[in-house]
């Protein structure tokens, strides 16, 4: 009967994992920082993948779910925050007029996106519409190690594959073939702290980046985690112990 | 019922007049429980206990959550963002429904190995069926709510197979929608509708325990108590141990949501519902897989319908397929490799359900499939009459062999009761 409760976990495990199949690709695998039961984030990687995500993709791709002020979280202080925010625009109102307006934006804002709408982002790239990126590293199978490789996999398309104009050979993306223009050359920013800024580093550091934007909660969460699940195990020992004790006098 | 019971004057006063102290006095205090329970008696509370995690912690996302198409999946993200300890509500949600499923299952198969449907506990085994029902039916709801593309594209197959209804499937689906495609509506009332039924699972819930209480738990021999040499009061001996599965219970659920919180989710569900682009592969939650390799495995829609709604509603009349006056699988050895191949059978439906429905895995799906029925409608049946059980011992308290009188006491047990 012990069987059985193995057998159902082994059914749990399998589902989906299987579910989540990514397919014909090889993704490249990195120990990030965030992951495992003690992960945490880099914060001076994180401030480097902001930067890369503000010079180089913030141009295609949205920010919907991050605020200013969530900046924070990076280490960034209260006046560093409001002037990153003071160089974006958006758009308030209406006024007593009746009018909307554009103002600076505070700490409360969240990221403006580049484009007004789908059909607009869809325009400008061909008819294919980049996503937004808040949640992109929890919204792929294996996110973190997706991202890395899909950023650094634009290679030259063996020489049978056709590869249709406005497409771009990618070898992480599902059917290699991406509407998306290779967007990382290497030294496409210049990092204040003089870090690496080949393809590879760039990407790495736009990862520990995402990672954040898609759970800004994960150091606190595995934190808490490590405390609820050391007292429930002590919970458990206890209330074995309890369970034999009350126990010890009944005869089998 | 003498109120002398109680020493403490108040309680005395308010039992005279509302005997509640004496009923709980009775359920948990006197009530009788076979002293031979294994840890597979756990499950039952812990099911209990799920049920109250899913009601708490979902009355307090529903306080932050917004029902319309264009506003829940930001919702679901400021709950996750924004809101103090959001993402722990939500992560308890979501794997608490997981976990809720693991726990009825292990309860179910339990039930199934000991013989837990058989007379006199057949209405108790049949509430049990309406509450996974109920289950199915509210966690479907409840995935559709975040409002990503799993969410819509998950909802829109499911729904779509009642159009499957012969003359009047197509008005039902748009009845079901309250339009032509899965949209504002449909999110409305199915908010409406998961916010409702954990309450009438409460009821049924309810139902099942006072069905329970009639004639007390099942034990792994499958024989009924013969007195009190046979049993223990629940408290305190189930109270610690059941406290005791709690913390362990409560240890795994804690693991997956503090380290591995999106686990048994699909990735999809991170990208907003989008009516215009379908997903790869749409696959359901990982408790629905094992149904949904049913429903896949008939080559007629109607027919698949019926088939993944008939493996449910198998169970229903089990009571009646399996005769054997024998309860337990231990005095089964027949019973006892069926059950294996059962369980076995069921995880390879979950698989192929994970799995597209081409080649090896559509015959593997069907292999298995005609397998379940199989072993309902026949192979129990069969079983009843062809199998001869080992010898029952006597009683709980004596593991005394009483040769075939043992067995013949057995037979003569359920019959007394009916
Ligand atoms: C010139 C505009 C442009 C720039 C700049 C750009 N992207 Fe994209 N991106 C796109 C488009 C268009 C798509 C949609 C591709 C498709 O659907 O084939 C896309 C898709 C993606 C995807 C989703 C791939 C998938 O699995 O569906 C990711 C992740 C991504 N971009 C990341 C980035 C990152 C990180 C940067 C900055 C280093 C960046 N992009 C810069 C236009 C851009
Ligand atoms: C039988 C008990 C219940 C089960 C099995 C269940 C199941 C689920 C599931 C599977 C989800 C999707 C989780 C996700 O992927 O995000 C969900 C979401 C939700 N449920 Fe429940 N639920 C139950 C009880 C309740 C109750 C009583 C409420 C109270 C209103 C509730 C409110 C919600 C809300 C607001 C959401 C959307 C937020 C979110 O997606 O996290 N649930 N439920």
């Amino acid at each position: 009967m012990r069987k059985l409760i193995l057998c159902l976990a082994g059914l749990m495990m399998v589902g989906p994992a299987l579910a989540a199949g990514g397919g014909d690709v090889v993704l490249k695998h990195k120990d990030w920082s965030f992951s495992g039961p003690f992960g945490s984030f880099d914060q001076a990687a994180m401030q480097r993948g902001f930067q890369a995500y503000v010079e180089v993709c913030s141009g295609c791709h949205s920010l919907d779910y991050v605020s200013f002020r969530n900046l924070a979280d990076l280490g960034y202080n209260e006046a560093e925050i409001k002037a990153i925010a003071a160089q974006y625009e958006v758009e308030d109102g209406p006024n007593d007029d009746g009018d909307m307006f554009m103002r600076a934006a505070l700490p409360a804002d969240r990221f403006p996106a580049p484009y007004p709408n789908k059909n607009a982002a869809r325009a400008a790239n061909n008819g294919a519409y980049p996503p937004d990126l808040s949640l992109i590293a929890k919204a792929r199978a294996n996110g973190p190690d997706y991202l890395y490789s899909l950023l650094t996999s634009y290679v030259d398309a063996p020489g049978d594959k056709e590869v249709p104009d406005g497409m771009y050979y990618n070898s992480a993306y599902s059917g290699h073939l991406i509407a998306m223009p290779q967007p990382l050359y290497g030294d496409d920013v210049t990092y204040a702290d003089g870090a690496d800024s080949s393809v590879e580093a760039i990407s790495a550091d736009l990862v520990s980046f995402f990672a954040w934007t898609a759970e800004p909660a994960l150091e606190k969460r595995k934190r808490t985690g490590v405390a609820v699940v050391a007292f429930l195990l002590i919970l458990s020992a206890m209330s074995f112990g309890a369970m034999r004790f009350i126990w010890a006098d009944v005869k089998k | 019922m003498s109120a002398s019971k109680f020493s403490n004057p108040v309680v005395r006063w308010i039992d005279h007049r509302l005997p509640i102290f004496s009923f709980l006095e009775h359920e948990a205090n006197e009530y009788p429980t076979p002293k031979n329970l294994n840890y597979f008696w756990n499950f039952g509370s812990l099911a209990g206990i799920s049920l109250v995690i899913m009601i708490v912690t979902g009355i307090t996302l529903a306080m932050s959550y917004t029902a319309h198409v264009d506003y829940a999946f930001e919702s679901v993200e400021r709950i996750m963002r924004d809101v103090n300890h959001g993402w722990l509500l939500r992560y308890i949600h979501m794997n608490g429904a997981s976990f809720f499923f693991i726990v009825v299952f292990i309860h179910i198969f339990r039930g199934l190995y000991y013989g837990s449907y058989k007379a006199p506990r057949e209405l108790l085994w049949m509430l049990g069926v309406v509450i996974l029902l109920l289950m199915m039916a509210t966690a479907f709801m409840g995935y559709v709510l975040p409002w990503g593309q799993m969410s819509f594209w998950g909802a829109t197959v499911i729904t779509n197979l009642f159009s499957a209804i012969p003359f009047v499937g197509e008005s039902i689906v748009t009845w079901l929608w309250g339009g032509f495609s899965v949209d504002n509506p449909t999110l409305n009332r199915f908010f409406a509708l998961h916010y409702l039924m954990p309450f009438l699972i409460v009821g049924v819930v309810i139902l099942h325990l006072v069905a329970l209480h009639r004639f007390g738990s099942n034990n792994p021999l499958g024989i009924d108590t013969r007195g009190p040499q046979d049993t223990l009061p629940f408290h305190p001996y189930y109270t610690i141990k059941d406290f005791f599965g709690l913390s362990v219970f409560l240890t795994f659920l804690a693991a997956a949501v503090f380290f591995f919180p999106n686990f048994l989710g699909h990735p999809d569900n991170y990208i907003p519902a989008d009516p215009l682009q379908t997903p790869a592969h749409i696959v359901p939650e990982w408790y629905f897989l094992p149904f949904y390799a049913i429903l896949r495995a008939v080559p007629d829609k109607l027919g698949g319908v019926l088939a993944m709604f008939g493996a449910i509603a198998i169970l229903f009349v089990l009571p009646w397929l399996d005769r054997s006056p024998v309860r337990s699988a231990r005095f089964r050895p027949l019973f006892k490799i069926f059950f294996w191949i059962l369980v076995i059978d069921c995880i390879v439906l979950g698989y192929v359900g994970a799995k597209p429905a081409e080649g090896m895995y559509l015959l593997v799906g069907r292999v298995a499939t005609v397998w379940y029925f199989v072993h309902f409608l026949a192979i129990l049946p069969l079983l009843s009459v062809i199998e001869t059980p080992r010898p029952l011992p006597q009683s709980i308290s004596t593991p005394v062999f009483g040769g075939g009188g043992g067995l013949a006491g057995a037979v003569a047990a359920p019959k007394e009761k009916l």
